[in-house]
């Protein structure tokens, strides 16, 4: 068992033994540190000002991963290297991200300017799936709010220095560093403070189960993207905490041939191309899934066992039939995930039981996927409606249909009476289509809130089930859609 | 048309201005070393200050229970009106209507009602969630609907008239009335609100605060003190960012500070969270604009009526200017034969509504857009068409408020824009794909932009600065302007290293503080450069001519052959370096130090008997093209091009930056912002989860800016022209491009589309053309 959180400043390890549980990694930076580049915007999650870079192994590779230290507690830094705004220029040499802001006029105010520095280094840093192009760069940055510049020159530094392989001194550094890290954290436990206030990280599903048992009331946090919004907004006080970043098995993806398999500790990025294999439209949902920071840390457990009404991923997975995996203890338990979802943030979750895996079928010859999020702003924004739609065809004949939303009821659900209207509908008949529409006010009855009124909130229901069965029936994706067209896909992978 | 002045000839040439030379807190931006208050360095012993509001929008306070939160942990004193010395407001125009704790009265949800001191931030924030307050609440009114229909005023009404408007929009051969909806706007600027106060002998205060306006807040805070002026020090190095919402509304957060500090003799911190802050200030003021428009069948306006009325919040705060600042713009560019341009400034129990960028000049243009609109789908004509034939042109140049427009650019401007934005071949291209959609539609429109540039309040309309030259030859900068990333301390120091004659290096950028240039004005209105650049040339001038008069009299030459430039000093043949010969002008007992000064000239304005309130007009236009989907709402800007006049730019880089920066903040006021107010008042969308700005996807993949070649025709600084409000409005050709999607599924019908086009607000205008 080791008894303090561990991480890499300027190559030198910091201990902290005392911390408060809650402690946020941006206070520990600001507030100890003293170290006050890196930027307070929101403390949500949401404006990126506050983006710093952890570098650490995952499996053998060292990768630099852009987070919010708003949200994030400092003991999810366990184990890894925190890079910040201050530490990127070799003396007087600004880094090439710095240097291409410099050049471009990238900062009037300058506020943001830190988090998209850290943004961009870690863009520098990050495998290219592709080439950098315009799309994939306002991808990456649409955790990275800035009110002066209109982001042109900042995307235009971006392009000038994030193409190609890193050359900086980290990327010169990087064996150096795979040491220090491998050293610096081990495979223990992690329990940091007393029973009745700790932040724990619990290396095997056995040593979770175990504290999960004892300390029933805890707080499970895996990326605590929403978690830190209870500490930073709600001022809660979460005296036990367990983090579940460090279980063994929790971050399995299991990709056979008929369906994924997602460990709840399964990171967003990480899932994504998986989820982007079984239907491009996943791929573009996960595209406009909150912004790279919150993607990097957020999991697909978390996203489900949050219990959010409109948590992006809950309707697409239960129109593709997921089942999701929990334990207690020892005793696994599994269900469909429709059933997990019982009432508003009020799961079928008993205290001290874990969401282990969520277990997601792939498209069969015969079946169609669509999902749309609607929305105010297209990237990083919350739904004010969000619908998938899977259709099981027997040539032009529809014979199964799963439909589900979010943000049309207190929790993620099926529309059962619009299903009902589909089936031996042909896709041949768009008149037919009628039916099914109209059925969707028997299914839900929407609330008015700062997102959306009720009466879009069907309309809009309406608007994207109509545009998924057009669609199904052949109309090409660039007569029915403004963005994230079918024809020319993105990788989705940030 | 005008031709584009060009007073060039005869000039020496530049050598530091006209330069597109980076910000002057570039490096340290990227490397996290440019100080925000919030990141300098607390003296020992600081105490931090949280506020608590009240639970309720209307009423009165019952009760204030407050020994929980002084028995909080961590906390040091808690503060109420009560321990209020001097005056408990914060009324940027002494109107007493701004309480910095509200006492009895409760007038919008939220609003602070006392303030915990305490060891720490999160100890103070804590313990102020522990308060009790209660209020004896009523039915408050929220909207502009509500305080119309309830007459509830905040400001008198005020309008200006030509001529026979009733008669001659009877006379004329066409008619449309109607009216359009403008939303109000969140500056969210990142840094938000913050101050730092240090206690001092003799009960001095000083405070570090971001705020556009030290002057006021140092007046302010000294009021609230019982002090003089003179006791209080506001000092600004930057801000992250501002946007006319710390002009007026950063003083309430630098008085409570100053507060804590005077209750406990220590040096005190006030930063609200993100939340609190969009809370607890102002925003931009939305409008309801209802007009009447009379226009023969060439589409030309005979006569309009524009009756506007605003949501100002419980208080006047700046809402005066800012409603007349509507009415200066309801006509934008167009010349109205006979018009009647009133405003109607209504009491909400809401936030008080304040500065934001181009200031209430954006609802008016929005309404004179609407119009022209209107009037090219009733005719069935393009609606650029319609907008170049009532384009301010000779013998058709003089406003409803009776200034005559002196530099007709916009018939020019417009049309070079027509051309390099490909505009009729466009026009064509969206026809034939929206003859042929059925489910998505493009939209196109050219917009133009005429803004007056002075403060209507015609006193603020005056800079100071002070300028010390030291005997190695290094320059101390300071000018009464403030930096919120503008760039304009790297304008005027530009524009001192030109009037010595050395590189910009030398200049040695300063904090603004009420210390060196007192009595400044807001850094608002567009002006900063305007005025503040003039005075610091005006200090450098002075210096310089002492310069030059001892470099005449020790070296025995005329005064005609003394030069400053390169760092050095030319005297006939002879070239001293700069320092060199600053250091003989030192041991010579010449003064290095000077203060500067300017005032606009020409301008006037009064209410009551009219004027000139612009001492000129800054252009431009936009031309862009979305694309929507009338099933869904959802909406896209594909393309914008830009043609901005910004006069002789001083600095083409920070301008560029300026046009596209306001472009993409105006395109988000009228996109995707939307501020959502519950019916008891309180605000739901009072964080970026809620309230969406523009993230980088929405910038138009192609996006093009260009400057107009001309130089300002006024004698302005180097000819340039003021740049930080007028490309904001370059953005309501977006919302006219939508209009112009939506027309396309009705033609002839008019677009009910109100601001902002949300895809909510895009599906209901589609509905309402019955093309649902």
């Amino acid at each position: 068992m080791r008894g303090d959180i561990r991480f890499l400043r300027r190559g030198r390890p910091v201990r902290l033994t005392a911390a408060s549980p809650t402690l946020t990694l941006l206070d520990y930076l600001r507030l100890q540190e003293r170290a006050t580049g890196t930027k307070e915007g929101c403390a949500e999650g949401d404006c990126g000002a506050c983006t710093v870079v952890l570098r650490r192994l995952r499996g053998e590779r060292v990768v630099y991963e852009p987070v919010n230290a708003c949200i994030l507690l400092a003991g999810q830094a366990d184990g890894a290297e925190v890079i910040t705004v201050e530490d990127l220029a070799d003396g007087d040499t600004l880094h090439p991200v710095q240097q291409a802001l410099v050049d471009r006029h990238g900062s009037q105010c300058g506020f943001c300017t830190p988090g998209f520095v850290m943004a961009l280094f870690a863009l520098y840093h990050a495998p290219a799936p592709r080439a950098l192009d315009r799309a994939r760069v306002n991808d990456w940055l649409a955790g990275n709010l800035c009110r002066c510049t209109g982001y042109r020159p900042i995307v235009e530094a971006a392009l000038a220095s994030c193409a190609g392989a890193p050359s900086d001194r980290f990327a010169a550094q990087e064996e150096e560093s795979r040491h220090a890290l491998q050293r610096l954290a081990g495979n223990d436990d992690l329990f940091v403070g007393t029973p009745e206030r700790f932040f724990a990280a619990p290396t095997s599903l056995a040593a979770l189960g175990q504290l999960c048992a004892e300390h029933p009331d805890a707080t499970l946090v895996a990326g605590a993207t929403d978690v830190g919004l209870w500490i930073t907004k709600g001022l809660r006080d979460l005296p036990r905490i367990i983090w579940l970043g460090r279980v063994r098995g929790l971050d399995v993806i299991d990709d056979g041939r008929d369906a994924v398999g997602f460990g709840a500790c399964v990171t967003l990025v990480a899932a994504t191309p998986h989820l982007a294999a079984i239907d491009p439209d996943l791929g573009e949902l996960m595209r406009r899934f909150a912004g790279t920071q919150i993607r990097t840390t957020g999991t697909v457990g978390g996203n489900i066992a949050n219990g959010s009404p409109i948590g992006d991923l809950p309707p697409a997975l239960i129109a593709l039939g997921a089942t999701v995996a929990l334990q207690h203890g020892e005793t696994p338990r599994s269900l469909p995930l429709e059933s997990f979802f019982l009432a508003y943030r009020k799961q079928d979750r008993r205290e001290g039981e874990f969401v282990r895996m969520v277990r997601v079928p792939k498209l069969a010859a015969n079946e169609r996927f669509r999902c749309f999020k609607i929305t105010k702003r297209f990237d990083e924004d919350i739904s004010a409606v969000m619908g998938a739609f899977k259709l099981r065809l027997d040539g032009r004949r529809i014979v199964g249909a799963r439909l589900a939303y979010g943000g049309m009821a207190e929790i993620p659900k099926r529309a059962r009476a619009a299903e009902r209207q589909l089936i031996e509908v042909s896709l041949d008949r768009p008149e037919s289509f009628a039916g099914t529409l109209a059925a969707l006010a028997e299914d839900f009855t929407p609330i008015s809130d700062q997102r959306a009124s009720a009466r879009y909130r069907l309309d809009v229901a309406r608007a994207i089930l109509r545009r998924a069965l057009t669609e199904i029936a052949g109309a090409p994706t660039s007569t029915t859609r403004i963005v994230g067209r079918r024809e020319a896909v993105h990788d989705g992978a940030g | 048309m005008t031709a584009p002045v060009d007073l060039r000839a005869g000039e020496l040439p530049l050598r530091t201005v006209q330069r597109p030379t980076r910000h002057d807190s570039a490096v340290k931006h990227v490397s996290g070393s440019a100080a925000y208050v919030d990141d300098l360095r607390e003296p020992g012993g600081t105490l931090h200050v949280a506020v608590g509001g009240a639970p309720a929008a209307a009423g009165r306070l019952a009760e204030i229970d407050l020994d929980a939160v002084r028995k909080a942990p961590g906390v040091v004193a808690v503060l109420t009106a009560a321990d209020i010395p001097g005056r408990n407001d914060v009324s940027p125009v002494g109107a007493g209507d701004d309480p910095i704790f509200a006492r009895e009265q409760i007038d919008f949800h939220g609003q602070v009602v006392f303030a915990a001191v305490a060891a720490s931030r999160e100890a103070a924030r804590h313990a102020v969630r522990l308060a009790r307050v209660t209020v004896e609440a009523r039915a408050p009114l929220v909207t502009v609907d509500q305080a119309l229909a309830a007459k509830s005023l905040v400001l008198p009404d005020y309008g200006f008239r030509r001529g026979d408007v009733a008669a001659a929009l009877a006379a004329s051969p066409h008619r449309r009335k109607s009216q359009l909806r403008i939303g109000g706007q969140e500056h969210f600027y990142l840094e938000g609100q913050v101050a730092l106060a240090v206690p001092g002998e003799d009960g001095d205060m000083f405070v570090h605060c971001s705020t556009q306006h030290p002057s006021e807040v140092q007046h302010l805070v000294a009021a609230m003190l019982g002090l003089p002026d003179a006791a209080v020090t506001v000092e600004v190095r930057r801000m992250g960012g501002a946007f006319g919402g710390k002009e007026s509304q950063a003083a309430q957060w630098a008085a409570i500070a100053a507060l804590g500090a005077r209750a406990t003799g220590r040096p005190c911190k006030l930063r609200l969270d993100r939340d609190d802050d969009m809370r607890l200030t102002g925003k931009r003021h939305d409008f309801l604009a209802q007009y009447d428009v009379g226009f023969d069948g060439e589409g030309r306006i005979t006569a309009l009526e524009v009756a506007m009325a605003s949501r100002c919040g419980y208080s006047a705060d700046l809402s005066s200017a800012i409603n007349d600042r509507a009415m200066f713009h309801a006509e934008n560019a167009y010349f109205v034969p006979a018009a009647s341009v009133t405003t109607r400034r209504t009491r909400t129990n809401t936030v008080s509504n304040t500065a934001f960028r181009g200031f209430g000049g954006p609802q008016g243009m929005m309404a004179a857009e609407r119009v022209i609109d209107e009037i090219a789908w009733a005719l069935g004509l393009d609606p650029l068409e319609v907008r170049k034939r009532n384009l301010y042109r000779e013998g058709h140049d003089v406003t409803p408020y009776g200034m005559k427009v002196e530099d007709n650019i916009l018939p020019a401007l417009v049309e070079t824009l027509e051309r390099k934005s490909d505009y009729r071949r466009r026009r064509r291209e969206v026809s034939a794909f929206n003859a042929e959609s059925r489910f998505l539609r493009r939209g196109l429109a050219l917009t133009p932009v005429k803004f007056g540039i002075s403060f209507t309040t015609t006193h603020l309309n005056q800079g100071g600065a002070l300028i010390h030259v030291y005997q190695d030859g290094s320059i101390h900068l300071n000018h009464g302007g403030t930096e919120m990333g503008q760039g304009l301390n790297v304008k005027v120091a530009q524009v001192v290293a030109e009037e010595f004659g050395v590189d910009l290096d030398r200049v040695k950028i300063t904090a603004t503080t009420t210390a060196k240039v007192p009595n400044t004005s807001p850094t608002a209105a567009s002006s900063g450069t305007d005025i503040n650049a003039m005075a610091a040339r005006n200090a450098a001038a002075a210096i310089k001519a002492r310069l030059v008069a001892f470099a005449a009299a020790a070296y025995n030459a005329p005064a005609e052959q003394v030069a400053l430039r390169d760092n050095q000093v030319f005297i006939g043949n002879r070239a001293i370096p700069f320092g060199e010969f600053v250091k003989q002008a030192y041991l010579a007992r010449v003064s290095l130090s000077s203060t500067g000064f300017y005032r606009t000239p020409k301008i006037s304005w009064n209410p009551a008997k009219g004027g000139r309130p612009f001492y000129y007009f800054a252009y431009g236009a936009a031309c862009s093209e979305v694309i929507l989907d009338v099933t869904t709402g959802e909406m896209k800007v594909e393309r914008v091009d830009i043609l901005h006049d910004v006069g002789r730019s001083l600095n083409p880089a920070v301008d560029i930056g300026q046009i596209e920066g306001g472009f993409v903040q105006g395109m988000g006021w009228l996109t995707t912002e939307e501020l959502v107010f519950a019916g008891d008042g309180r605000l739901l969308t009072h964080a970026p989860s809620t309230y969406k700005i523009p993230c980088a996807s929405d910038v138009p993949e192609h996006f093009t800016i260009s400057l107009w070649a001309g130089a300002n025709r006024e004698d302005t600084i180097y000819r340039s022209k003021a740049v930080g409000e007028p490309p904001l409005m370059l953005a309501i050709s977006v919302f006219a491009a939508v209009a112009d999607a939506l027309h396309s599924l009705a033609p002839g019908a008019p677009v009910r589309l109100d601001a902002p086009a949300t895809p909510e607000a895009i599906r209901r205008a589609v509905q309402s053309l019955g093309a649902a």
